[in-house]
């Protein structure tokens, strides 16, 4: 036999890439979440959703609040803005009113959600306002060193509660659903599949979209009440997560150690904000009805 | 430009100053606004949510004012002409995002209908006590506008006008209306849309990927884009660089803040927007502005008629503060008097600029009515005894 060798004509290189990439700003990398913070894994998702979605990103704008969740708008690839603190619901209600064709994501944490900003969300799910908001919950305000949050379960250690929390915590999805929200859903970080898919049915979905995302903040939330780190938050999770679709959202309540109801509890259609704006303006003016051109490419 | 025919109610009318501000703003080319009723300053939304549906374009009630104030924002960078309308403690709540237009640069009107205070105060009843949290409500340095009309023939020419300078600026520009300006009503005549002057917002020019939203250009104000072409831009209230990217250091804030205030110096000398009257022969100079400088008129006159020098500088543009101009008048009047609605706020501008050259004499009210002219030729007459 003769030995032959393999000729290659050329030179192999090889470049390794995450398909995420092109949806992030890499010129700001790295990023300032910590080690085994959820954040990361929930963007990871957001982008998967993008790219599933198929949809025209030039068109997709992003807007954060304040806190570790609110530094998401600054590392996504797209329009993105970081407002004030609890005020990216009302920020992005003007964006999306003022140029309808934008897919506007509000991607923000439980305490600008829902505390500064908790008067703010209930209005824009109220108004059933086309809006895609996303919520890393980590039940505790992370940024500023670990506080009490509205979510912050009962019985849990935090900055301003060194002697256990008392006071009872809102149910994001029953509050979303009770204020008129089109889409409610809650997974956990350690659900990717799932959460990637939801978040691809919200850029899918008209109206008003609710997804909670549990994520862990193994520096502040998980060592200060001796539950380890983020692996042992993702088998924790694994271990009491239970898949209920179509659950009730009064039955979805969060506690500190006991059973965390995952799944989509609602999808319906409502009519949205340009709908209802639409059908009273032309029944009251008539043929004076003008259509909204709020933006001026001229001035 | 001109301005679009669509929103502008050319003819002679008969308005309030509250309304007539309204239609400053459609015929600026503001196509939306976000509110929250609070008085004396809701006529203003109120004719704005009745006219805009015809014009074609979107009024909004917000929950509070928080929100009024950040939504005009998102829908600026939206690619609108947006503003909202307030008084006192709705003023109060917007602070921050007062702070946020100035921080990111975004071009946007507040009207603040001046009513007594301090907290709920006089809901119905005038003052001037605000000027000063105009300028420095919001934490932190930075820079605004501020004008303030004497007449609702004002409250629509300098609405369009505050809306060409936040565009030229990039800056959240304040409308200082009062109580009686915005309650008092007369003849506003509203011209053909093609005499109405219309400052376009600074669109780049350049493509996505050599363009940088926080690059000044020569005048120190950086070029814009909107929402939805491309551009993907980011925008924070973080301190900043010329991406727009957080950089919090000691050089990037001091360049940043800096220009914040720097790019409205022009406001300060050349470009201040004032009313002078009798300067040349003046003893003594009326500093006033607003409702207080119709009131300060009479004074004058009163006092011409006595035969003092009396003369008058009207603010039209109170921030940022014309300083050089006061500073010249100093070195040849006897003294300033300053008539306001407030226990004195802009005389002590007019002091700093007078810088110990000249007297100037506060003449302070707590607000819910307006100066008898006679309390101000008193004060003018004892001024130059």
């Amino acid at each position: 036999m003769n030995e032959t060798t393999l000729e290659v004509p050329y030179e192999i290189e090889v470049e390794a890439h995450n398909p995420v990439e092109p949806f992030l700003r890499m010129d700001r990398m790295p990023h300032i979440w910590c080690p085994g913070c959820g954040i990361g894994t929930t963007v990871n998702c957001f982008t998967r959703a993008l790219l599933d979605s198929k949809a025209n990103l030039d068109k997709v704008a992003i807007v954060s609040g304040i806190g570790c969740t609110g530094r998401v708008a600054g590392y996504a690839r797209l329009d993105s803005f970081h407002t004030t603190h609890g005020r990216a619901i009302p920020f992005a209600t003007g964006l999306k009113l003022a140029n309808p064709e934008l897919q506007v994501v509000v991607y923000s944490g439980d305490g600008d959600l829902f505390a500064i900003g908790g008067n703010h969300f209930i209005h824009a799910a109220r108004r059933n306002m086309d809006l895609k908001v996303i919520c890393v919950n980590n039940l505790t305000y992370a940024m500023t060193g670990g506080q009490t949050a509205p979510t912050t379960p009962g019985q849990v250690i935090s900055a301003t509660s060194p002697y256990g929390v008392f006071e009872p915590a809102f149910n994001l999805v029953a509050l979303a659903e009770a204020a008129g929200a089109s889409y409610v859903a809650r997974w956990t970080t350690f659900h990717v599949k799932q959460l990637a898919r939801s978040m691809e049915e919200v850029l899918k979905k008209k109206g008003f979209c609710f997804i909670e995302v549990l994520s862990p903040c193994p520096t502040l939330y998980q060592r200060r009440n001796k539950m380890g780190d983020g692996l042992d938050t993702m088998k924790f999770y694994k271990q009491v997560s239970k898949v209920r679709h179509g659950a009730p959202t009064s039955e979805c309540a969060l506690t500190k150690s006991g059973q965390i109801v995952v799944g989509k509890f609602v999808d319906r259609d409502r009519p949205g904000y340009f709908e209802l704006l639409r059908e009273q303006m032309s029944e009251s003016l008539g043929e004076r009805y003008a259509e909204p051109e709020v933006v001026c490419s001229e001035c | 430009m001109h301005a679009d025919p669509k929103g502008v109610l050319t003819g002679v009318h008969f308005l309030d100053g509250d309304h007539a501000c309204c239609e400053g703003t459609l015929a600026a080319g503001a196509r939306f606004s976000a509110g929250y009723p609070i008085t004396p300053s809701t006529e203003v939304v109120e004719r704005f949510a009745a006219r805009i549906p015809t014009v074609g374009g979107i009024f909004i009630q917000m929950e509070d004012e928080l929100a009024a104030s950040i939504a005009i924002q998102g829908a600026v960078w939206g690619g609108a002409k947006a503003f909202t309308v307030t008084s006192g403690p709705g003023f109060s709540l917007m602070m921050e995002h007062l702070g946020y237009a100035s921080m990111t640069e975004t071009p946007c009107v507040f009207v603040n209908v001046q009513r007594g205070g301090p907290s709920t105060g006089l809901p119905t009843l005038p003052a001037q006590a605000d000027m000063m949290q105009a300028r420095w409500g919001s934490h932190g340095d930075y820079g605004i506008i501020a004008l303030c009309p004497n007449s609702p023939q004002e409250c629509f020419d300098l609405t369009v006008t505050a809306f060409n300078l936040a565009e030229e600026f990039r800056v959240p520009v304040m409308m200082m209306l009062d109580e009686c300006v915005g309650h008092m009503t007369e003849k506003v005549v509203i011209p053909e849309a093609e005499q109405i002057q219309i400052t376009p917002r600074r669109y780049t020019k350049r493509p996505a990927g050599d363009f940088r939203l926080y690059e000044p250009q020569a005048d120190q104000v950086p070029d814009m884009v909107r929402a939805g072409e491309g551009y993907r831009f980011h925008v924070t209230g973080l301190t900043h660089d010329d991406r727009g990217y957080p950089s919090m250091n000691v050089d990037t804030q001091d360049r940043h803040v800096r220009r914040l205030q720097d790019k409205l110096k022009p406001l300060a000398g050349p470009r201040a927007l004032f009313e002078a009257q009798n300067l040349d022969d003046a003893e003594v100079v009326v500093v006033s502005y607003g409702i207080t400088s119709r009131v300060a008129q009479r004074a004058i006159q009163l006092a011409r008629q006595q035969g003092i020098r009396a003369g008058k500088f009207r603010l039209i543009s109170a921030w940022p503060f014309p300083e050089s101009w006061i500073a010249e008048l100093a070195g040849r009047v006897k003294a300033f008097v300053v008539p306001e609605l407030n226990l004195g706020q802009m005389v002590h501008e007019v002091a700093r600029a007078a810088s110990g050259k000249t007297k100037v004499v506060p003449v302070s009210h707590a607000g819910g009515s307006v100066h008898a002219p006679e309390t101000i030729l008193r004060a003018i007459v004892e001024a130059v005894r």
